[in-house]
């Protein structure tokens, strides 16, 4: 049986997939995006080690909420980092008749993520910037990654959701939402894309780990600015 | 008998006897569609709720009593007819003879009448102060019976909030009984009764009876007079539905002006007048929008409705409630959904008049409820905060499909079944007392079995439980015989002759106990069992603190090492309970619910083994205590629904709040989302629910600026209130609950 590491769970989550999710935040990231809003998840030496069983076990107990389109999701942290864990776990889901969702910046592509990503019945997408210096500079690693895990997903005809962290001067503009419904445009299995408004919340949670929160000097946008973006993205999407 | 005014009803047993339910079940038209065919208030609704507001204003602005009429003892023929707006009301009839006026009612006792009076600045009059000196009031019967250990424990609050100074209500009167049938058939089968009885043996519980039976059916004659001061006659079945609902809101006026019972619940009613409605829409005497406007006429009235209170009372049931609970929508025993157009049309009125803890809308959930409501259902929650769930899958096979609820989680069949209210007992501090040797150290009161003082430098887990369930088997035999001299009494003094005259003559009752601090002393016995619990002791010898070494599982986090403690406490204690007769026979049922009075048990007990201080207040009901869920909000649902609704059949309260954001991002995703979690909670055999969808800073912001939130409505804990009636103690305490965020 597969063992992996966890960071923590959320019973009831709403925002991350379609539903009533189980959401298990694994632990460990290889990117240091500036705005992360889980830091505490990002050390890959930290979190609580649970075989694929003890988490399968704890998600059945929630199955009477799922309703017709909740499930189980796996986030972090990064769960591609631990793609034999997760498949397990996803393996274990369906078994149990349960929905599976992966929350991932789709940063790693190998033979055992591809398992993983066969039995994954939902797919949520971080696509952080659409452009390559701003990928490099804030995320730190390269834009081309996540584009062509995209393209694995539209090969095995997945359906995805792309999610975006809204920073006010940095990729609050028409170019990069122009470019983002064009990559929601040739891809057709991009089934919606979603605008996330930059948070400070976790500024507590940097402190605690006495690191700098390199984000603070960022404006958090409003909801309403938030809402034109996603008015005008929904607009250009065919 | 027959009569004309039930042309068009389909016929059965319900014509030759009492029996509501059979009418109900002949002739309502289930609905399985959505809220669109709902009206809007009307311009003359609009008009009226507007005065009521203004009223409802100066009423706050009076420190909460806009008048009290001192002269008049409160009963059905007391007073002059009363109106908000004669010529637009729809349904009439006050409690007095001026809206908010409030009546006085001593016959619970003089005393809670006379403060009453004086804290909000009249002074009780010498007519019925002279009055009463020559009556025996309920409270004055109780304490002439109470044994010193009643007294004592009653003193330490270790038995608290009993009904012995006060009206016990929790009594539902089918009040719909009026309207079916008018009164003179009420009369006809009370009399026959009457007749039946004096036929067999007359010993002390023949007598008892048939003395009630004679109040009962005077009291009926008094209703018909209460009616004809308004102008209308009574005596016979209504004919339409703005008579049926009438009628049926008379019953109930008659019996909220003859007792000022703790809760005065409604019962099942919107199914009821929906077969009315539907016959006088399918005649074209009556449109959508007429219906609406007289059910919301009706509500109007029953927000209406007021008790006078002390300062005391409110620290129990804090926010002046009534409890005009009213059951809504439930699957019937045939299938069929009892969700009718006006299940929709009495949520509505939480739209068209504006949000309101009262009256107390219940909904009544199974996974087999029509779709269209279910999502009605939480849209009206997540607008309002306002309605109650609890789950019909559970009580449906007990209660049968014609049941309601009294007060916040109480079940009973209506009509059938009447309650003994009991209040609770206060579990951790009887963990105290029990550790200290029958010492309660914040009173310093010795009570209970006599012993030593637990000893050891570290608290041992089997020692404590044994030495534990000693104790609760001495409080529960007191606890029993505590109630059995509160409801002689009170059936003696005060006893409800129109409520019970709205009830079949062979009743069964049903004795009410309760327990307060349950996630407390859960995690009270968790912390001694996996963590390392050392005493701290007072220069005499007693145990007033605790140092805690290590961590323990925590009730709220779906762990079964502290869940299942939580269970078993409450199914020793309803065990224990068993074990002591009851006054009547009643049958010994359990509830696990605070109302806003864990705020004063948790002032009332010292520090104990799970780390909460000495004052701190419990959480309410059978929540996991504040902030201690760590794992999300079904994590801390599952816990709660471990709890054996077979062990406390009289209710497991659980109050939950959630961020609008954590519900979803948008509106349909939050309806679909909630719904799920109702859908999965009681697929997991829970019982009750309050949901409120809001932010911890709207309440603060509320808290700061009052004047801000006129018509703030929150649930609490088996009710609904209005922010602002809370004591600041009380709302800050509400401020500190658990608010599930999103991550």
């Amino acid at each position: 049986m597969e063992y992996g590491k966890i960071n923590s769970i959320q019973t009831l989550g709403t925002l991350d997939g379609p539903g009533v999710r189980f959401v298990v935040f694994l632990q460990g990231c290889p990117l240091r995006c500036g705005y992360c809003h889980n830091p505490e998840t990002q050390d890959l030496l930290g979190g609580t080690s649970f075989s694929s069983d003890e988490i399968i076990n704890k998600a059945i107990r929630y199955r009477e909420y799922f309703g017709t389109n909740g499930g189980i999701t796996l986030s972090g942290g990064e769960p591609l980092l631990q793609p034999d864990f997760c498949a397990e776990i996803f393996e274990k889901a369906h078994q149990n008749g349960i929905n599976t969702c992966l929350d991932t910046s789709g940063c790693i592509i190998n033979e055992a993520v591809e398992r993983l990503i066969d039995l994954t019945d939902y797919v949520m997408l971080d696509i952080k910037f659409t452009n390559k210096q701003d990928y490099k500079e804030y995320v730190g690693c390269s834009m081309s990654v996540p584009l062509e895990f995209l393209q694995m997903l539209q090969r095995k005809g997945k359906t995805v959701r792309l999610r975006q962290v809204i920073v006010p001067t940095l990729n609050d503009n028409e170019e990069n939402i122009l470019r983002l419904s064009q990559i929601a445009n040739e891809f057709s299995c991009v089934e919606k894309i979603e605008l996330l408004p930059f948070k400070k919340l976790c500024k507590s949670k940097y402190d605690a780990l006495n690191r700098e929160f390199l984000f603070e000097k960022f404006e958090t946008p409003t909801k309403q600015e938030i809402a034109v973006l996603q008015e005008k993205l929904n607009s250009s999407i065919k | 008998m027959y009569s004309e005014n039930w042309n068009g009803f389909k016929s059965g047993v319900w014509q030759d006897e009492i029996n509501v339910r059979d009418f109900i079940q002949q002739n309502y038209t289930e609905y399985l569609g959505d809220e669109a065919f709902l009206t809007g208030a009307t311009e003359r609704t609009d008009e009226l709720m507007k005065k009521l507001n203004e009223l409802f204003k100066v009423e706050r602005q009076f420190g909460g009593v806009f008048d009290i009429d001192t002269q008049t003892v409160s009963s059905l023929t007391a007073y002059p007819a009363g109106y908000l707006d004669k010529e637009n009301e729809i349904i009439v009839g006050l409690q007095t003879d001026s809206p908010l006026r409030r009546g006085i009612n001593p016959f619970g006792g003089i005393r809670m009448a006379r403060q009453a009076c004086e804290a909000y600045g009249y002074k009780l009059s010498d007519k019925i102060e002279n009055e009463f000196q020559y009556r025996t009031t309920h409270n004055d019967g109780v304490f002439r019976a109470y044994t010193s250990e009643m007294r004592k424990a009653r003193h330490c609050h270790v038995i608290t909030g009993l009904p012995d100074a006060y009206g016990r209500g929790r009594i539902i009167g089918d009040y719909r009984r009026v309207a079916l049938y008018g009164v003179d058939r009420l009369i006809e089968e009370k009399r026959k009764d009457k007749l039946n009885l004096e036929k067999g043996e007359y010993k002390t519980e023949q007598i008892r009876l048939g003395e009630e039976l004679y109040q009962q059916i005077r009291f009926l004659e008094y209703m018909k007079e209460m009616a004809k001061i308004y102008g209308f006659d009574i005596s016979g079945p209504a004919s339409n539905t703005k008579e049926a609902v009438q009628w049926t809101y008379f019953a109930y006026l008659g019996a909220i002006k003859e007792q000022n019972g703790a809760a005065m619940s409604l019962g099942r009613v919107s199914t009821f007048f929906d077969i009315y409605i539907e016959r006088d829409l399918k005649n074209g005497v009556l449109t959508e929008q007429g219906a609406q406007e007289i059910i919301d006429d009706f509500v109007m009235k029953l927000r209406m409705a007021r008790h006078l209170r002390t300062p005391e009372y409110n620290e129990l049931f804090g926010g002046d409630p009534m409890w005009i609970t009213e059951a809504v929508g439930g699957m019937g025993e045939d299938g069929r959904t009892l969700v009718t157009k006006s299940s929709f049309r009495i949520l509505n009125t939480l739209y068209t008049l504006g949000s309101s803890p009262e009256p107390n809308l219940t909904v009544l959930w199974s996974t087999a409820l029509p779709e269209g409501f279910k999502r009605f259902c939480a849209k009206v929650s997540a607008d309002t905060d306002s309605i109650q769930y609890e789950n019909d899958d559970l009580m449906r096979p007990i209660y049968g499909d014609d049941y309601a609820i009294a007060c916040c989680v109480s079940a009973m069949r209506v009509g059938k079944q009447m309650q003994f209210f009991g209040a609770r007992c206060n579990l951790p501090k009887l963990l105290l007392i029990a550790l200290n040797g029958g010492f309660d150290t914040t009173s310093g009161i010795e009570i209970g079995p006599k012993t030593d003082v637990m000893q050891g430098a570290v608290l041992d887990y089997q020692a404590v439980v044994k030495r534990f369930d000693k104790y609760l088997a001495w409080l529960a035999k007191l606890y029993v015989d505590t109630m059995n001299v509160i409801h002689y009494m009170h059936d003696k003094y005060a006893y409800e002759k129109t409520q019970m005259a709205l009830h079949d003559t062979d009743v069964e009752r049903l004795m009410a106990f309760g327990v307060a601090g349950l996630s407390v002393i859960a995690d009270s016995f968790s912390a001694i069992k996996y963590a390392k619990v050392k005493p701290i002791r007072d220069e005499e010898g007693y145990i007033v603190d605790f140092d805690i070494e290590g961590d323990f599982p925590k009730f709220g986090n779906d762990d079964d090492r502290v869940d299942l403690i939580a269970k078993e406490i409450t199914h020793k204690m309803i065990t224990e309970l068993r074990k002591t007769p009851t006054y009547r026979n009643a049958v010994h049922t359990l509830s696990v619910l605070t109302i806003t009075s864990n705020v004063m048990y948790g002032k009332n007990t010292s520090a104990t083994p799970d780390g909460r201080k000495a004052g701190q207040a419990f959480a309410p009901g059978a929540n996991p205590m504040h902030n201690r869920e760590e794992n999300g909000a079904l994590a801390s649902l599952n816990s709660v629904a471990k709890i054996s609704y077979d062990d406390c059949r009289d209710g497991i309260s659980n109050t939950f709040s959630i961020t609008p954001e954590a519900l979803g991002r948008e509106e349909n995703e939050r309806i679909n989302n909630l719904v799920a979690v109702l859908d999965g909670y009681f697929a997991k055999k829970a019982h009750h629910i309050n949901v409120n969808v809001l932010n911890r800073e709207t309440l603060i912001d509320a808290y700061e600026n009052p004047e801000k939130y006129p018509n703030l409505t929150i649930r609490v804990s088996g009710y609904a209130v209005n922010f602002n009636k809370l004591s600041r103690e009380q709302q800050k305490e509400v401020i500190s609950r658990t608010f599930h965020e999103a991550m």
